[in-house]
């Protein structure tokens, strides 16, 4: 139980890094500790103490393995998460290069 | 099957695009049109299609449900089907001439078609892990489609729009991650099958308020709309009819309600919750409006204001209710874009977005200023347009439900909304020409094309609700009232 309740911990600290940071890259790095919080969860779902790595092998008997379906469904999170991550960087690059700052509460053209 | 080509058309188009649309300037125009054209006859060939079977089945990679991942075809899919590859229809013929001030234009088809295909996966799957790779993909070029322009207020916008979709894919990354965790399945009808047997109503509902959250945060809310108006006004005219008009009904709407009606029961709490919240944003969406100056940033916050009606009328679960919700959602895809196009087509002959400094374009530019009014005139539902009969089903079904409060507040915000379309027309069309604008004219024919095609759709759609056009609204009405017997439709179909 204690390893899933640190598990929300971790999600929240990255939530709490995206609203009130106020650097950029700090929102980043903030956005991408959620969503290791939400893929180390789905890896937790899938684990039990012990089990096995799930590979059929011949003379292999299937008992206690951990669930693979998370695994799989982690790996194209990641992906998903990188994409994002990259984009986000590279238009922290331009903002800085339009702004010369990072500081969000400085980057205002938009209101109203 | 057909089905599997709504992802795999604009997937591809996509890829060559970028592949070759650097050599071949004219390659990404043709291309994209055909695929959209395509995309919109097969769509109407779904509507076909339901006619006969209600529901189809494709088995992903020929694996059984519910092992395999399965594209499921139903009324409500191909109702939004329709809308989508519409509305991408005509905006795509309209950035033929409009996207000819950016350069590389290639590469704002090649981001389009992804957007395109994320939002046609998010329709037809009937997998929830499936269903948020497909939000991502059409999260992420809408994200790169806004900072297209790369200025300050873009990139600003852009970085804004990312970092709240990333946090609301996250919630329902969580949202689905737990969901598993407690049924053992990401089919969605398999979903449902299990949940009927189990009783933890403390859990469902945490997963729930994470997707009301998640989705909320996708269709912009009222509480959660604070991005909405920075990001949509930003991108290029065509994007921004594109987003405003069906990418916050598709990863919003659409799949909110698709969760909540077919597979996971809502408790009555949450749903009274989620129409106060339809309520509130009808309310404060048009407020925020009524004082802007900006032609675009007005138009998106009645985005706000109008997908709080659609919320409301779909909250409710009445028939009648879902009928005018789902009717308003195509209405407001319709009227929505054609709104932004306009705004676009100012734009792109003034280069201004102040309404203080146009006036009088009415002579200059009849056909904008003409099917400006009348999508000014659909969206404050004045008869016989089709915002009106979608708006008079929304606030006789709250009659009907007792909802009498909210009834006055649909009536409330909708003279509100006249009141703010008839500034813009003052403002920007009619009154005194601006001495600096005597040497403008009318748009190209691309642009002009596509806006008289959705004039036309404003015009006639009032029709759909007569017992002739019916079908299309009613097949998809159909789907969500039928509940939780959506799993065994989509079991039987297996077999």
């Amino acid at each position: 139980m204690t390893e899933y309740f640190l598990c929300f911990v971790l999600f929240i600290i990255g939530l709490y890094a995206v609203l009130r940071k106020r650097n950029i890259i700090k929102i980043i790095i903030g956005l991408g500790i959620m969503e290791y919080a939400v893929n180390l969860f789905f890896i937790l779902i899938g684990y039990h103490r012990y089990g096995r790595a799930p590979i059929l092998a011949k003379e292999q008997v299937i008992s206690n393995m951990v669930d693979p379906l998370p695994q799989a469904l982690v790996l194209t999170a990641i992906v998903i998460g990188l994409a994002v991550t990259a984009l986000l960087v590279a238009i922290a690059i331009r903002l800085y290069e339009k702004y010369a700052t990072f500081d969000i509460t400085k980057i205002r053209e938009l209101k109203g | 099957m057909i089905l599997p080509l709504f992802v795999a058309i604009p997937l591809a188009s996509a890829f060559l695009i970028s592949l070759l649309g650097k050599f071949f300037r004219r390659m990404g125009d043709v291309f994209s049109s055909f695929s959209c054209l395509v995309l919109f006859l097969l769509s109407l060939n779904t509507q076909y299609s339901i006619l006969n079977t209600k529901i189809s089945i494709y088995k992903v990679g020929g694996w059984i449900p519910p092992l395999g991942i399965c594209l499921v075809l139903d009324g409500l899919s191909s109702f939004m089907l329709v809308t989508v590859n519409l509305i991408s229809l005509l905006v795509i013929i309209y950035s033929l001439s409009y996207m000819e001030k950016y350069t590389d234009k290639w590469k704002f088809y090649t981001l389009f078609m992804l957007m395109l295909s994320g939002m046609n996966g998010v329709i037809i799957t009937g997998d929830l892990f499936n269903l948020f790779v497909f939000l991502e993909i059409a999260s992420i070029s809408s994200y790169a489609l806004v900072a297209f322009g790369v200025e300050k207020e873009e990139l600003e916008a852009s970085f804004k729009y990312a970092i709240m979709g990333s946090v609301a894919s996250s919630f329902i990354l969580l949202g689905i991650a737990l969901l598993y965790s407690y049924t053992s399945t990401l089919n969605m009808a398999d979903i449902s099958l299990v949940l009927a047997s189990k009783q933890n109503r403390f859990l469902l509902n945490f997963i729930l308020v994470l997707f009301l959250m998640g989705f909320g945060l996708k269709s912009a809310l009222v509480p959660f709309h604070a991005w909405l108006p920075d990001a949509h006004p930003s991108a290029p005219a065509s994007i921004s009819a594109m987003l405003s008009g069906v990418l916050i009904k598709v990863l919003g709407i659409y799949a909110l309600i698709r969760l909540i009606f077919n597979i996971i029961d809502i408790s009555n709490i949450l749903i009274s919750l989620l129409i106060f919240l339809g309520a509130l944003s009808m309310l404060v969406g048009v407020i925020l409006a009524l004082s802007q100056w900006d032609f675009k940033r007005l138009l998106a916050y009645h985005s706000i204001s109008q997908i709080g009606y659609v919320i409301l009328g779909i909250g409710l679960g009445t028939p009648l209710g879902i009928l005018g919700g789902l009717f308003h959602l195509f209405n407001h895809s319709v009227f929505k874009s054609l709104l932004f196009l306009n705004s676009g087509a100012v734009v792109y002959e003034l280069g201004t977005r102040n309404l203080q400094e146009m006036g009088g374009l009415r002579n200059k530019m009849p056909i904008t200023a003409n099917t400006n009014l009348i999508a000014s005139m659909s969206i404050a539902g004045i008869p016989p347009f089709n915002g009106f009969f979608s708006k008079l089903i929304i606030i006789l079904a709250c009659i009907q439900a007792k909802h009498f409060g909210y009834a006055f507040c649909a009536i409330v915000a909708s003279i509100l909304t006249l009141a703010s379309f008839m500034k813009v027309q003052k403002y920007a069309f009619f009154g005194k020409l601006n001495e600096k604008w005597q040497k403008i004219k009318e748009v190209p024919l691309a642009m002009c094309l596509s806006m008289l095609t959705l004039a036309f759709i404003c015009i006639l759609g009032g029709l759909l609700i007569t017992p002739q056009f019916r079908g299309f609204l009613q097949s998809a009405v159909d789907v969500l009232l039928n509940g939780k017997n959506y799993a065994n439709l989509v079991f039987q179909a297996v077999k």
